[in-house]
């Protein structure tokens, strides 16, 4: 081949589920053996494209779009030198375009646009494909009307609890501007100066704990600038100048990706005292969390930013009103922030033509567990659960029957098969009792023993509690206990009773959702698989 | 007759800490000084004194107290909250084992019970020749190809003598892949 032509890229992903699937290895084995025949190739450490059965995946830009190759072992490689591959030539791993598999082309990838397509780190490359579209639109608008494009846009806080986004920055912005309008009125001449004690915060709740749940971790690691520009937009929506990701300490290869995005992110001007010569200031920093699943629980996160132990505080006040050091706080999920770039860019009713009922636009599902397929779907609200489980995640990996199917995490209702038709929105699974939380979705086959899982929930509950409200602190003590002696054919039917009274006392009588949700997978096992309880 | 003398003075032993050996303190300071101008700089600082030393001794939350201007008591409470900070020194490498949902659905609770077994330690222990140490966690954020482990070096650069920490994910964890993966622990850190 021409020598003098630009080296042919070839993506990678530097994906945690990706690395933990061989992909440094092979990473090395393309290198060198492109080294060995005198090759040149740019290889490109990029997002996962979110289909872990076929990690590592390998693209090749070919002049006729990129080929994909999957899923590669280092000892593929030879065969795929020896095959041509760098022309997209033929080999048993040759899957063609990705954009062309069935299972990715009927996702609707708004905030996942560009993971597993761009290098992560590069500035350039997420301008190439329509970054920092959104920031420029805003910076050209009024707080009031970014907010107000954001509330029409029916964006839900994608954290779990679905609060309007939209709503909750507009309560930001009001009590900001009160706080201006009162230095005003005291003569102060300090609301004119960029302050950097902000008079509010932005906060990114990255504190990803639930169990079956990943995108987050996905999107920092595929696509950082994203989440970087959604909270930049928060800052100059609501006048707050000082924005802080509150990362959990199990995410290291994330920790890394944002570190080096937002350093990127400063160096071009997109972070820092005058963001694209606007004179407007934001600046970012991530902060890690410290192995406490309470702290994705919003209050316990910012006492936990302001150094302290990760408690639960008693609401009211708002952490819109009184949030991070007692100033007017935006406290987001990753998902909720990198939803708003394409929503500033495309508008607001772009984004509310996706979905169903008060879900509106995408949520990026996750599919975990025991499933063939599994991975990241993004998809408007609306479908199914049981699509979700057999046409895109093929049916359990263990070739055996679905028997259960937990979503939202460790405190989501556990489903049995009569409720797969269940439509993927908010209210949908409320009306059956379950949550849809993050989107997370783990599925187990027939071997499970859901009395085990009932008692994994009061566990974790016991292991994770802050300790603040007794009702969750001694009664998933308590919980484990009483479990133990159904198990134990001890007073089965007294102590069924007496599991059933202990959860409402949680349910209704806990400070945050933790205590609160608990009963949910405990009675969800006994209502539907009252069988192992027996 | 005279009153016998009541000393006042009562010095209480258990509250006594050996102070902290030189090098200890140099990285204990060394973390405060890079972060105490941040607000909520405690939690970032317990982060650096465990990254350099690999745990955060109990001797040091005096001076961390000092330091920062607030009680031992409220550092002692805010070490002992989270999961992460570790009192004593770990082993060369944490092993923690994903226990979460996910992964449980692909055979977390028969390779946890397997790991205490083969190691012969239960969790929040070290094995005998300080190679290893096992802790639980709660979802690594890989629950696609469960059952997780992560594989971290527990100290960086002058402690471990290591020139790089490592962070190694392993996924679809058997039993025989746990050894395999202990086994290279234990030599890529001896």
């Amino acid at each position: 081949m021409n020598a003098s032509t630009s080296p042919i890229k070839i993506y990678l992903p530097r994906d945690a589920a990706a690395l933990a699937l061989g992909a440094d290895r092979v990473a090395q084995a393309i290198a060198e053996t492109a080294r060995s025949r005198g090759i040149e190739i740019d290889l490109v450490r990029n997002g996962s494209r979110g289909m872990f059965w076929l990690e590592p995946l390998i693209e090749v830009a070919t002049p006729k779009g990129r080929i994909a190759y999957a899923p590669v072992k280092a000892a593929d490689v030879t065969s795929l030198f020896d095959a041509d591959f760098l022309y997209g030539g033929a080999h048993a791993l040759r899957l063609g375009a990705v954009e062309d598999l069935a299972w990715f082309k009927q996702q609707q990838r708004l905030c996942f646009a560009r993971v597993g397509i761009t290098d992560p780190l590069s500035v350039e490359d997420y301008l190439a494909h329509g970054g920092y579209r959104g920031l420029k639109n805003a910076l050209a608008l009024s707080g009031a009307d970014i907010v107000k494009i954001v509330t029409d846009s029916g964006l839900r806080g994608r954290g779990g609890a679905a609060f309007p986004t939209g709503i909750k920055w507009k309560t930001v912005l009001d009590a900001s501007s009160a706080a201006r309008a009162a230095l005003d009125a005291a003569g102060s001449s300090e609301s004119q100066i960029p302050n950097p004690q902000s008079r509010s915060f932005i906060v990114c709740n990255a504190d990803e704990g639930d169990s079956g749940t990943f995108s987050d971790r996905m999107l920092m690691e595929g696509d950082p600038f994203c989440l970087i520009e959604g909270m930049t937009i928060a800052g100059i929506a609501v006048g707050a100048s000082q924005g802080y990701i509150y990362l959990r300490s199990e995410y290291p290869h994330a920790h890394r990706a944002l570190a080096a995005a937002i350093e990127n992110a400063y160096a071009a001007g997109y972070l820092g005292a005058d963001i694209l010569g606007s004179g407007k200031r934001f600046d970012l920093e991530v902060r890690l969390g410290a192995g406490a699943y309470i702290c994705g629980e919003e209050t316990s996160l910012l006492d936990s930013l302001e150094g302290k132990r990760g408690q639960v505080r008693y609401k009211p006040p708002l952490p819109a009103l009184k949030g991070l050091f007692g100033k007017p706080t935006v406290i987001n999920n990753v998902i909720s922030f990198a939803s708003v770039p394409a929503i500033l860019d495309r508008g607001a009713e772009f984004y509310r033509d996706y979905g169903v009922g008060r879900s509106r636009g995408t949520l990026p599902i996750q599919l975990a567990g025991n499933l063939k397929r599994t991975g990241l779907v993004e998809k408007a609200f609306g479908v199914t659960l049981r699509e979700l489980l057999y046409d895109y995640g093929g049916g359990s990996y263990s070739g055996r029957l679905i028997r259960a199917v937990q979503v939202g995490g460790p405190l989501g209702a556990y489903l049995p098969e009569s409720q797969f038709d269940t439509v993927v929105d908010y209210e949908a699974f409320a009306a059956i009792g379950a949550m849809l939380g993050h989107g997370g979705i783990v599925a187990f086959d027939d071997t499970v023993d859901m009395l085990e899982q009932a008692r994994y929930a009061m566990e974790f509950c016991a292991v994770e509690s802050c300790g603040k409200c007794t009702p969750c602190r001694i009664g998933s003590t308590r919980g484990v206990e009483v479990i133990d002696r159904i198990r134990a054919n001890v007073d089965r039917e007294k102590n069924l009773a007496l599991l059933d009274d202990l959860c409402s006392t949680m349910r209704y009588g806990s400070l945050c959702a933790l205590g609160g949700l608990t009963p949910d997978p405990v009675v969800s096992a006994i209502k539907y698989f009252s069988e192992d309880f027996s | 007759m005279k009153p016998a003398k009541i000393n006042v003075v009562v010095e209480s032993k258990a509250y006594k800490l050996p102070p902290l050996p030189a090098p200890m303190r140099q990285a204990v300071m060394q973390a405060i000084d890079a972060q105490r101008e941040k607000p909520g700089a405690l939690l970032p600082i317990l982060h650096g004194v465990q990254d350099a030393l690999g745990y955060v001794p109990p001797e040091s939350l005096a001076l961390i107290a000092h330091e920062l201007n607030v009680t031992r008591a409220e550092v002692h409470g805010v070490v002992t909250f989270y999961h992460h900070f570790r009192a004593s020194p770990p082993g060369r490498r944490i092993v923690r084992i994903c226990r979460a949902e996910a992964c449980q659905a692909l055979g977390a609770r028969a390779l946890e019970a397997h790991a205490k077994q083969s190691l012969g330690i239960d969790f929040h222990e070290t094995t005998s020749d300080g190679a290893i140490t096992l802790e639980p966690v709660y979802c690594l954020g890989n629950c696609g190809c469960g059952p997780s482990v992560l594989v971290e070096s527990s100290a960086r650069g002058a402690v471990s003598g290591e020139a790089h920490a490592t962070v190694e994910l392993y996924a679809r964890v058997t039993p025989e892949a746990f050894d395999e993966l202990v086994g290279d622990a234990r030599s890529a850190s001896a």
